[in-house]
């Protein structure tokens, strides 16, 4: 297999992956704001933080107001940010025009389909949860037809791996959310050093909790995972409980444990892994031994930073193994 | 208001294709004229547009290029298909085997001993001008002595129904995957005419083309490399190379994809590090073949490319240089390199040609550039073309200017009266001019016509350029044995 086609196919998964959870990440911000009190001064700045745009989005203005419309605006239809959901679905067509002869045919038009869409359908604040429905719908008819149609050789371990890198990345992105309005409480006292610094926790401890199973219903629900959690934990929704199932869970599609089982799977079919498999190893290592009790109290940013970073340590093996230069 | 092919017989001037002046439908077309017939207005308008959706559905599209960029078009196919029949066919088939087998070997002359031009028979002036002579190629010997393995040669019919060739495409010659998606689309829409009808089938060429390809290989051995080359997605026939690549069943490769190692032979970068490739079905033009050798600032190409096929370690199908023989003023001499090189007469004849370098053609040229075709002789695609009748007087001052300044560059043609055939135009059956592009497998295995070509047609009226870039369309060309009919 031809290592450009093999970069393409992997980026053409990312970025349709990239696309699906964005609009995930923006459901459960509006979700949370739906359940807090009035009185919470946390808005929309965090999701600038969590998808690392920080300085795309003050660029050009440093005084820019980070409310519901800029911010939505910037994830769902600015072109000039790369991560935005128009230009994942841009970037992942142009991936698949070079690479069409690779991929099912049927493929080629649900991107291409999935894209004019979107194209064509920027959404006002009424229409955005449709939008967003569609968008996900579309990501994973996208994910379906590949699973279903295309043969088992090395172009569909790519599909694979593109996908995973991308969903555990996001998955712990969407947990930041969380982490960066509800977590915060407890290093409220102290000097904040880390980002993102507009952190603010609902105003008191008698205002929060009776939100607080409330919210993370709503951070596994944006993931699918609320029935399964239900399920599968048993136990009353709480924070430290849904980080484990989401961090560790080896058996949930979205758990960053699952994603990074597949990885492994992938990557043991491929040649020249062992660079690849060695930075996952060390990845998954590091997830696994986690206290999520005591990370649900403290360090929870810091720790998916360091997951993010291990992450990114893969993809630079995998490129570097199999990528053109 | 269905179809009255007696109508449509008295409009037409030309030769049609299906029709017969005066008698009605020609005997191999006669089932279809047929059916055609007896639908309704509805049931063909139904489908034309269920040709439309499939084309869409199966995403054949020809690129054109346009100032916002370029743009993916959907392929302009009309429903109704152009028969010939067999006997005739079979004339055509062993004229174009004869006319190849000849330019293969008036190339490899041209690259090695110059024999027709020390016997007089073709001017050294014309090479020395050549737009297409590649120096970097003398004395290369390719595989089974074959320079154009591919060769897509024109053929066009005149008022008396006459079939003469065009012009040959040694270079890269383009449109076969529409000949065969042509096919498919059609037994989509007209599934029953494949019933009753011996219609002769045109779907084993990519088999055809990957065992000649197989056959350059310099590496004995069962599995050799093969792999499509080609400038990328914008190039006007991305379609075609991608759909060759996939029914192939080989890479389809950029430049970048491939290196040229320190041992001279080709490379690909795979996921599991380099691997020799053997053949080449390159689909670039030789200038941006390797920037080592012709354009240094190409980036098409690969650097070292023409080292490691002057040293046998790769085949390059079509051979650079095989387009000395594609050439405007080289076409004028065929029938003296056919008789010259395989004692025969040509089975199929050329279009009177009239060559502007010299004088006295030059002089007759020049006073009748109203009723002739005046052709540069390296330019492809239909361009830079006058069509006499047609252009306006402008057009031919321009003309009366540029010839005499470069008289080697053109040729001049009388106007042929084109024939026609029935295409539905809004829903209407009305002739339009028609020509066919066959193409022709030359290498190890024995060569290799396609069964009829690509039929392309003029869409609007009374237009005689038939080219896709240009407002031209196609149709399903259909081989008929009428033995026993």
């Amino acid at each position: 297999m031809l290592s450009r086609v093999a970069q393409n196919i992997y980026w053409m998964t990312r970025y349709v992956e990239r696309a699906e959870d964005t609009a995930r990440l923006i459901n459960v911000n509006t979700n949370l704001l739906l359940d807090l009190p009035r009185t919470t001064t946390f808005g929309w700045l965090p999701l600038i933080f969590i998808v690392g745009a920080e300085k795309l989005f003050f660029e050009k203005d440093p005084h820019r107001l980070a409310d519901e419309t800029n911010v939505v605006k910037f994830l769902i239809g600015d072109r000039e940010n790369p991560g935005s959901i128009i230009s994942s679905l841009a970037a992942a067509r142009e991936n698949l025009r070079t690479t069409r002869d690779t991929v099912p045919q049927e493929a080629w038009e649900q991107i291409n389909g999935l894209y004019i869409y979107a194209r064509d359908h920027l959404p006002s604040r009424r229409g955005r949860y449709e939008f967003l429905r569609r968008v996900i719908h579309g990501a994973q008819q996208i994910g379906g037809l590949l699973a279903g149609t295309m043969t088992r050789t090395a172009a569909y371990d790519f599909v694979r791996l593109g996908h995973y890198l991308e969903r555990a990345d996001m998955t712990t992105r969407i947990l930041d959310v969380r982490s960066a309005n509800l977590l915060s409480h407890a290093s409220q006292t102290q000097t904040q050093t880390s980002t993102p610094p507009q952190i603010a926790a609902p105003a008191t401890q008698e205002e929060q909790d009776p939100f607080e199973s409330i919210q993370w219903m709503s951070v596994l629900k944006s993931l699918s995972a609320y029935q399964v959690y239900r399920q599968q934990v048993r136990v009353r929704v709480n924070g430290p409980d849904v980080l484990k199932f989401l961090l560790q869970d080896e058996y949930f599609p979205r758990a960053v444990a699952f994603c990074l089982r597949q990885l492994d799977i992938c990557l043991r079919k491929l040649p020249r892994n062992e660079a690849a498999l060695a930075a996952l190893a060390a990845l998954r290592q590091t997830l696994n031994a986690a206290a999520v009790p005591e990370l649900a109290r403290e360090g929870l940013h810091d720790f998916i930073d360091g997951v993010q970073i291990g992450l990114g340590e893969l993809h630079g093996q995998i490129a570097a193994a199999y990528f053109a230069h | 208001m269905t179809i009255e092919w007696q109508r449509y017989a008295a409009t037409g001037s030309h030769y049609d294709e299906l029709i017969a002046n005066g008698t009605g439908p020609r005997p191999a077309a006669r089932a279809l004229c047929e059916y055609l017939a007896s639908l309704s207005d509805e049931e063909l308008h139904e489908r034309k547009t269920a040709a439309e959706l499939a084309i869409l559905v199966m995403g054949i599209t020809f690129t054109v290029y346009t100032e916002g960029g370029s743009i993916d078009r959907a392929w302009p196919f009309d429903i109704v298909p152009r028969i010939i029949p067999k006997h005739e066919w079979d004339r055509a088939e062993a004229g174009l085997k004869q006319r190849v087998q000849a330019l293969n070997l008036f190339i490899d002359d041209l690259y090695h001993e110059q024999k027709i031009i020390r016997d007089g028979v073709f001017p050294a002036e014309v090479l020395a001008q050549s737009a297409n002579f590649r120096p970097q190629c003398v004395g290369v010997s390719p595989r089974h002595g074959v320079w154009a393995h591919i060769c897509g040669s024109d053929l066009v019919r005149d008022q008396d129904g006459t079939i003469y060739v065009l012009e040959d495409n040694l270079r890269v010659p383009s449109g076969v995957s529409y000949m065969l998606e042509n096919r498919v689309v059609t037994k989509r829409v007209f599934p029953e005419l494949f019933g009753h009808q011996r219609i002769q089938p045109v779907d084993d060429y990519t088999l055809r083309l990957y065992d000649m390809l197989a056959s350059l290989s310099p590496r004995p051995g069962d599995h050799p490399t093969v792999v499509v080359l080609t400038p990328g997605i914008y190039n006007s026939a991305y379609f075609e190379h991608s759909y060759l690549a996939q029914q192939m069943g080989v890479e389809l490769v950029e430049g970048s994809d491939l290196e040229v190692g320190d041992d001279d032979c080709v490379y690909m970068r795979t996921i599991e590090g380099l691997e020799r490739v053997d053949v080449i079905y390159r689909r670039i033009d030789d200038l941006f073949l390797d920037s080592e050798v012709f354009r240094p600032d190409s980036t098409l190409g690969v650097k070292g490319l023409m080292r490691a096929w002057r040293k046998g370690n790769v085949a390059l199908a079509n051979a650079p240089g095989a387009g000395v023989a594609d050439d405007k003023v080289v076409y004028a001499f065929v029938p003296q390199i056919i008789k010259y090189y395989l004692d025969q007469d040509p089975l199929i004849p050329n279009v009177p040609s009239y060559l502007c370098m010299r004088e006295k053609d030059r002089e007759y040229v020049l006073a009748h550039l109203d009723q002739l075709v005046v052709k540069p002789a390296n330019e492809s695609g239909g361009y830079g073309m006058l069509v006499g009748p047609h252009a306006t007087p402008a057009e031919r001052k321009r003309f009366a200017e540029l010839i005499p300044k470069d008289p080697r560059n053109y040729i001049a043609q009388p106007t042929l009266a084109l024939s026609t055939s029935p295409t539905l135009c809004d829903d209407r059956m009305e002739p339009r001019h028609v020509d066919l592009r066959p193409f022709i497998l030359s290498g190890g295995p024995p060569t290799y016509v396609t069964t009829g070509g690509l039929t392309r047609v003029a869409l609007r009226k009374g237009s005689l350029v038939v080219n896709s870039s240009q407002g031209g369309g196609s149709k399903d060309t259909w081989i008929v044995d009428t033995e026993g009919l």
